[in-house]
C-alpha cells in the first residue's frame, strides 16, 4: 500500500517521543514538566494521525495481512514480522486514539516525575501496537508481556494509596498465564518449526497437543481479558491507577485477551477451542452475572466501573467462543466500543475525582446542579454502558447473544439477565452521584467540565453514537477475517462430528 | 415525507437539547412545539393516503447491522396499523407539546424538557415504523430512555429518582424477554425483518425449539418471550409496578407517555406481530389472561386512591388490560380501536387533571379538593367529557372500543373467555366507579381547602387548547372510526398491517352476541355511578365507614396488593444481599484469599527470609526478568538443538 513501513512507522514513533524526553528534557522544573507533556501529547497525535493512514489504505476486501513488514531477526528462528488484518486493525487505532486522551487527562493531575510518566506511556503505546501488529509469536510476546512493565510502574509509582498490594496482585496474576504461554510457545515452535504467525495459522497441531497449548495460551489470555474467577487485580489495579493509567488498562490491555483468543487459540487451536467452548460459555455467564451482583454493591466509582467491565468481557469471551460470525463479530465490536465507553466513563470518573479526590459514591451527589454538560456526557456513557440501542454498547451485547442464542439458549438467557442487573447499577450509580439535591458543603463551589476535559469526551461520546447507529465501519473491517477464523471452526466442527459418527 | 414525520422531532430534540442555553427557553418552546405541529400536519397525510388510498410502504434508510446472516436496516414501514399509531402520537404529542407551554412556565429547565419531550416522540416515532424487531427494540428502549429522564425530571425529588430508575430497570426485566424473542425469531426464521419473518411464519407450525432445556412449540415460545417485553412496556399485571410511581413526572408527560402513546406499545407490538400470534392459541390465552387480569387487579386499586393522578394511572393500566384482552380473542383491530380512543381521552383526562392541579398550585390530593367545578368550568367540562369516554357513556369513544372488547372477550373461543368477559363487565363497574368518585371528590361537593379554592383559577389558553382539541376526540374517534376498526370496513382499513388467520372470525362473531352481553357494560356503567352519587354527594360518610369496617381489604387495596413489599423481599433485598456477599466473601476471601493474598504472603515469607535487598514491587519486576531470561535461554538451547 505505502512503499515504507508504516507499522513500525506508528509503533516506534512514541518511543522517539520518549527519547525526545530522555535527551532534551533536562531537570524537573515547571518549564521541563510542561516541555514533557507536549512532548508526549505530539507524539501522540502524530502516531494518531498517521495512524488513520491505516485506516485509510486498508482493504476490508484483502483475506491477507497488510501493511506487511519481514526483516531477519535472530538467524532463521524468529523474524521481525509486522502486519495487520481486520481484527488488529482497529485496536491499533483504538490505541492510537485513546493515547492523547490520555496525556490530556495527566495534564494537570500529574506532578511529580512528570517525565518518567510520560516515558511510561509512550513505552507502553509502542508496546501495545506492537502486541496488535506482531506477526511472529515471539516478537508478540515479547511485546504482550512487555507491556505490563509500564503499566506497572504507572500503578506502582504513580498510584493510590494501595498501590503496591494492586501491582503485586497484578503481578501475580499474570505471570502464572505468561510463564505457562512461554512454555506453550516453545512447544509450539519444537512443532511446527516456525514462529511465524502467518505459517501457524494455517499449520495442524495434533489436536492432543492442541488441548495443552490452548490451556496454556488461556491460562494468559483469561487473566487479561479477565474472566472469572481470575478478575479480582482488575477492580485493585483500576482503583490504585491514575486515571490515565485506568483508561488505557479498560480501554487497550482488557482487550489483548480477547485478541489473543481470535489471533491465537481459535485459528491455531480449532479442535480444543471447540472442546472447551463448554467452559468458557461457563465462566462467561458466571462473570456477567457473578460480577454484576458485585457492581451493584460497590461504594467506589472505579470499582464499580471495574467490575462492569469484567461484566462486559464476560460477553465478549461468549461471543469469541460461538464460533460464528455474528459472534466474533460482535465480541470484536464489543472490545472496540467498551475501548470508547469504558475509557470515558474512567476519564468522567477522573474529572470528579481531580477535582474532590475521593471516588467514594457517597461523598458525591447532586452534581447536576453544578455541571450540567458533565452530567449529560456521563449520562451518554452511562446509557453506551447499559448497552442502550442507539450506542455502541448494543451492537456487541445483542451480536454475541444473538450468537449465544443459536449455541445454547441457557448461555443466552443467563448472559441477558446481564441487561437487568447492568441496568440497575449503572443507573444506580447515577443516580446516587448526579442526581438529587446539591446538599454536601465540599462541592458547593465544583466546577464543570473544561475545554482539556472536553477535548476528550467530545470524541468519544461522537463515536460512541456514531458507532451505535452506523457500525458498519467496524463490522465490514473484520468480516474477512473473522470468516476465516468460522470457517476453520467449523471444518475442526465437522471433523468432530464426523469423528463421532464414525464411533457409532 | 415519513422521514419528516420521524425525523423533525429528532430536529427539535438536538436543537432545544443542544443549544437550548444559548437560544433561551421561549425558543426551544417554540421551536420543539412547530417542528411537532408539522410532523402532525404529515402524518395525517399520510394516514389518509395509507388508510384510505394507495400510500403505504417501506422506505429504506441505511444499513443499521449486518454480519453474518443478521442483516438489519433503519427503515420506515408504513401501513395502515403505522399511519394509526402515527397519528396517534404525532397528535397527541404536538397538543402536550403546546399545553407545557403553559404547564411548565415556571420552570428554570424548560428547553430540557421540550428537548426531552420531542426525544421521546422520535424514539416513539422509529418504533411504530420500524420494519424490523431490531429497530422495534430502538424505539422500545429509545422510549424508556426519555421515559426514564422526565419521570426523573425533577432530580431533587428522591421520589423522583427512585421512580425513575424503578420504570427503567422493570422494562429491563421486559426487554429481557423480548431479547430473548427476537434471538428465537432469528434463530427460527434466519431473520428479523417483518416482511421475511412473517413470510416464514405458517412453516413454524410443527417445529420445536429447544429453549432452556425444555422443547417448546416454536410459535408459543416466541410469542410469550415477545409478550414479556409487552407486559413490561405496557405495565401489564407483574411487571405493572412502575407505571403509578410513574406519576412523579410532570402532569404532560404522564398524559403523553404513560397514557396515550408508550404504555401502549406493547398493544402495538402484538398486533404487530399478529402472524406470529395467530399460530399460538397457547399465546393468546396468555395475552387474554393477563389482559383480563390487569383490568380487574388496576380497577380495583384505583378505587380506593387518593392522589389524582394515580387515580388515572391505575385507570390506564386496567384500559391497557382491556386491549390485550381483544389482542388475546385474536381481535386485533379492536385492540387498537381502543389503543387510539383511548389515547385522545386518557390524555384529555391526564390534562385536563394538569389543569385541576395547576388551578390548586400543585396540590394533587383529592381530599383537598372539591367543588372546583365553579372555579374551573371548561376544565371540568372537559374532564367530564374524558370521564363519559372512559366509563363508556353511550356514543363516546369509549362506549364503542371498549363495549367491543368486551363483546370480544364473551364470544371468544378461548378457554379463558367467560373469565375475561366477568373481569372486564366487573372492572367496567369499577372504571365508571372510580371515575365519577374522582369528579365529585375533585369538582363537587364542598372545598375542604378553602385557601387553595379561593386562589383556584382557569388555565392559560394554551393549555385549554389542547383540552378541547382532545375532548372533540373523545366524543366522535368511536363513532366515526367504529366501521373501520370493529365494523365490515376491517379488511379493507387494515388490508396486510393486521393478519387474522383463516379460522379467525371473531369480528363476524361479535355481531351475533347475545344483548343481555352486549347490554352489560352500560348496566355496570350506571351501576358505577348510582354507587358513586351516593357515596360521595348523597351520603359522603359511607366511604369512611366501610374502610373502616373492611380494614383488611381496604389496606390490600390501599397497599396495591402489596406488589411493591413482596417485589421487595423476593428480588430486591436477595439481590443486594447476593452482591454483598459475592463481593466480600466470593471475591474476598475464597478468591483473594485463597489465590494472590495465599500466594503472596508465601512469597514475602520466603522472599524476606531469602533476599533482604529489597522489598516490594522492584524486587518482583527483577524477577519476572528472570524468568524470562531463563525461558529464553532454554528456548535458544532447544531451538538450536532443533
Amino acid at each position: 500500500m505505502y512503499d515504507w513501513p508504516i507499522l513500525s512507522v506508528v509503533t516506534f514513533l512514541p518511543v522517539v517521543g520518549a527519547l525526545l524526553i530522555v535527551l532534551m528534557i533536562r531537570g524537573d522544573d515547571e518549564v521541563a514538566q510542561r516541555n514533557a507533556r507536549w512532548v508526549a501529547l505530539w507524539a501522540t497525535l502524530v502516531t494518531f494521525l498517521i495512524s488513520l493512514l491505516l485506516l485509510f489504505g486498508f482493504d476490508p476486501a484483502n483475506t491477507d495481512f497488510q501493511f506487511q513488514e519481514n526483516r531477519a531477526w535472530l538467524g532463521d528462528i524468529a523474524a521481525y514480522r509486522m502486519g495487520i488484518d481486520g481484527i488488529s486493525m482497529p485496536f491499533v487505532v483504538l490505541t492510537t486514539l485513546l493515547m492523547p486522551m490520555c496525556i490530556l487527562a495527566s495534564w494537570e493531575s500529574i506532578h511529580s516525575r512528570v517525565k518518567e510518566y510520560m516515558i511510561c506511556f509512550l513505552v507502553l503505546e509502542t508496546l501495545m501496537i506492537g502486541t496488535f501488529s506482531a506477526l511472529d509469536l515471539l516478537q508478540f510476546y515479547i511485546f504482550f508481556e512487555g507491556g505490563l512493565i509500564p503499566m506497572f510502574l504507572i500503578i506502582g509509582i504513580w498510584g493510590g494509596k494501595r498501590r503496591i498490594y494492586a501491582t503485586f496482585k497484578f503481578f501475580l496474576y499474570t505471570l502464572a498465564g505468561s510463564v505457562l504461554m512461554m512454555l506453550a510457545i516453545m512447544a509450539m515452535y519444537w512443532q511446527a518449526g516456525t514462529t511465524d504467525i502467518r505459517v501457524l495459522l494455517t499449520h495442524a497441531f495434533p489436536p492432543g497437543m492442541q488441548i495443552w497449548l490452548w490451556l496454556a495460551f488461556f491460562a494468559s489470555f483469561a487473566v487479561k481479558m479477565p474472566m472469572w474467577p481470575v478478575h479480582t487485580w482488575l477492580p485493585d489495579a483500576h482503583v490504585e491507577a491514575p486515571t490515565a493509567g485506568s483508561v488505557i488498562l479498560a480501554g487497550i490491555l482488557l482487550k489483548m485477551g480477547g485478541y489473543g483468543f481470535l489471533r491465537f487459540s481459535l485459528p491455531m487451536f480449532p479442535d480444543a477451542s471447540l472442546y472447551f467452548a463448554p467452559l468458557v460459555y461457563t465462566l462467561s455467564v458466571v462473570a456477567i452475572i457473578y460480577t454484576s451482583l458485585v457492581a451493584l454493591m460497590q461504594e467506589d466509582i472505579k470499582k464499580l466501573i471495574a467490575y462492569s467491565s469484567v461484566a462486559h468481557m464476560g460477553f465478549v469471551t461468549m461471543g469469541i467462543f460461538t464460533m460464528t460470525q455474528e459472534g466474533i463479530q460482535g465480541a470484536v465490536f464489543q472490545m472496540v466500543s467498551h475501548g470508547f465507553v469504558s475509557g470515558a466513563l474512567f476519564l468522567c470518573v477522573g474529572v470528579v475525582y481531580d477535582r474532590m479526590h475521593t471516588r467514594e459514591i457517597a461523598a458525591y451527589g447532586g452534581l447536576v446542579h453544578r455541571m450540567p454538560v458533565y452530567a449529560t456526557f456521563f449520562m451518554v456513557f452511562t446509557m453506551a454502558n447499559v448497552g442502550l440501542p442507539g450506542t455502541s454498547g448494543f451492537i456487541g451485547e445483542f451480536l454475541t447473544m444473538l450468537a449465544a442464542f443459536g449455541r445454547n439458549s441457557w448461555v443466552a438467557f443467563f448472559a441477558a439477565t446481564g441487561v437487568i442487573f447492568s441496568a440497575a447499577y449503572a443507573l444506580w450509580l447515577y443516580r446516587r452521584v448526579i442526581f438529587g439535591p446539591l446538599e454536601k458543603e465540599s462541592l458547593k463551589d465544583i466546577l464543570d467540565v473544561n475545554r482539556r476535559e472536553l477535548a476528550s469526551l467530545v470524541p468519544l461520546l461522537f463515536f460512541t453514537i456514531l458507532f451505535g447507529v452506523w457500525p458498519g465501519p467496524i463490522l465490514e473491517a473484520c468480516n474477512v477475517a473473522v470468516q476465516a477464523i468460522v470457517a476453520r471452526a467449523d471444518l475442526a466442527a465437522g471433523a468432530a462430528k464426523a469423528a463421532a459418527l464414525a464411533l457409532h | 415525507m415519513y422521514q419528516a414525520i420521524v425525523f423533525l422531532p429528532l430536529a427539535g430534540f438536538l436543537i432545544a437539547g443542544l443549544f437550548g442555553r444559548a437560544i433561551g427557553a421561549r425558543a426551544s418552546e417554540l421551536i420543539t412545539t412547530g417542528l411537532l405541529f408539522i410532523s402532525a400536519l404529515f402524518a395525517w397525510i399520510v394516514f389518509f393516503e395509507t388508510a384510505f388510498g394507495h400510500g403505504g410502504g417501506t422506505s429504506e434508510i441505511f444499513t443499521w447491522i449486518a454480519s453474518g446472516g443478521l442483516d438489519v436496516k433503519w427503515a420506515l414501514r408504513v401501513d395502515t396499523l403505522t399511519a394509526v399509531m402515527l397519528i396517534l402520537v404525532t397528535t397527541v404529542s404536538s397538543l402536550v407539546h403546546l399545553y407545557s407551554i403553559g404547564y411548565m412556565h415556571e420552570d428554570p429547565s424548560r428547553p430540557r424538557f421540550f428537548a426531552y419531550l420531542s426525544l421521546f416522540t422520535f424514539a416513539m416515532l422509529m418504533l411504530v415504523t420500524a420494519d424490523n424487531l431490531v429497530q422495534l427494540f430502538f424505539g422500545w428502549e429509545g422510549v424508556g430512555l426519555a421515559s426514564y429522564l422526565l419521570i426523573g425530571f425533577w432530580y431533587d425529588k428522591p421520589s423522583a429518582c427512585a421512580a425513575a430508575m424503578k420504570a427503567f430497570i422493570v422494562n429491563r426485566v421486559g426487554d429481557f424477554g423480548f431479547a430473548l424473542g427476537i434471538f428465537a425469531v432469528f434463530m427460527m426464521t434466519g431473520s428479523i425483518g417483518f416482511e421475511q419473518v412473517f413470510a416464514a411464519a405458517p412453516s413454524l407450525m410443527d417445529k420445536t425449539i429447544h429453549f432452556i432445556g425444555i422443547d417448546w412449540h416454536a410459535p408459543t415460545i416466541i410469542c410469550l418471550l415477545l409478550f414479556v417485553g409487552a407486559m413490561g412496556k405496557s405495565a401489564q399485571l407483574g411487571l405493572h409496578t412502575w407505571l403509578p410511581d410513574a406519576m412523579e413526572g410532570p402532569t404532560p408527560v404522564s398524559a403523553l407517555i404513560h397514557a396515550a402513546t408508550m404504555v401502549t406499545a406493547g398493544v402495538f407490538m402484538v398486533a404487530r406481530l399478529s402472524p406470529l400470534f395467530e399460530l399460538s392459541q397457547t399465546a393468546l390465552n396468555v395475552v387474554m389472561f393477563f389482559g383480563a387480569s390487569t383490568a380487574i387487579f388496576a380497577a380495583t386499586v384505583g378505587c380506593v386512591q387518593n392522589d389524582i393522578k394515580r387515580v388515572i394511572a391505575y385507570s390506564t393500566c386496567s384500559q391497557l388490560g382491556y386491549m390485550f384482552t381483544a389482542l388475546g380473542a385474536g381481535a386485533y383491530s379492536v385492540g387498537v380501536f381502543h389503543l387510539l380512543t383511548h389515547g385522545f381521552f386518557k390524555a384529555l383526562l391526564f390534562l385536563a387533571a394538569g389543569s385541576v392541579i395547576h388551578a390548586m398550585h400543585h396540590e394533587q390530593d383529592m381530599r383537598h379538593m372539591g367543588g372546583l367545578w365553579r372555579k374551573i368550568p371548561f376544565t371540568y367540562a372537559t374532564m367530564l367529557i374524558g370521564g363519559l369516554a372512559l366509563t363508556g357513556f353511550p356514543f363516546t369513544a369509549g362506549y364503542f372500543s371498549k363495549d367491543a372488547i368486551i363483546e370480544t372477550a364473551f364470544m371468544s373461543h378461548s378457554p379463558f373467555h367467560t373469565y375475561a368477559f366477568v373481569m372486564t363487565v366487573a372492572a367496567a363497574a369499577l372504571t365508571s366507579f372510580y371515575t365519577w368518585r374522582q369528579m365529585f371528590m375533585t369538582f363537587h361537593g364542598h372545598p375542604h381547602d378553602h385557601h387553595h379554592y379561593e386562589h383556584a383559577h382557569e388555565s392559560p389558553l394554551t393549555m385549554l387548547i389542547p383540552l378541547g382539541v382532545l375532548s372533540i376526540g373523545a366524543l366522535f374517534a368511536g363513532m366515526i372510526l367504529y366501521p373501520y376498526f370493529v365494523g365490515h370496513d376491517v379488511e379493507h382499513f387494515f388490508r396486510e398491517a393486521i393478519f387474522m388467520g383463516p379460522d379467525n372470525k371473531i369480528l363476524e362473531e361479535i355481531h351475533h352476541i347475545p344483548a343481555w352481553a352486549k347490554w352489560s357494560p352500560t348496566v355496570m356503567m350506571v351501576l358505577g355511578f348510582v354507587v358513586a352519587y351516593w357515596m360521595y354527594i348523597v351520603n359522603p360518610a359511607v366511604p369512611k365507614g366501610l374502610a373502616r369496617r373492611n380494614d383488611v381489604l381496604y389496606r390490600f387495596l390501599l397497599n396495591k396488593w402489596y406488589f411493591d413489599e413482596i417485589y421487595d423481599f423476593l428480588f430486591v433485598r436477595p439481590t443486594m444481599w447476593l452482591g454483598r456477599f459475592l463481593w466480600k466473601q466470593g471475591d474476598g476471601r475464597v478468591i483473594d484469599g485463597w489465590g494472590p493474598n495465599g500466594v503472596s504472603a508465601r512469597v514475602i515469607d520466603v522472599t524476606n527470609r531469602v533476599v533482604r535487598l529489597q522489598t516490594g514491587y522492584l524486587y518482583h519486576y527483577a524477577f519476572v526478568m528472570l524468568v524470562g531470561v531463563a525461558a529464553l535461554i532454554t528456548w535458544f538451547m532447544f531451538g538450536g538443538a532443533h
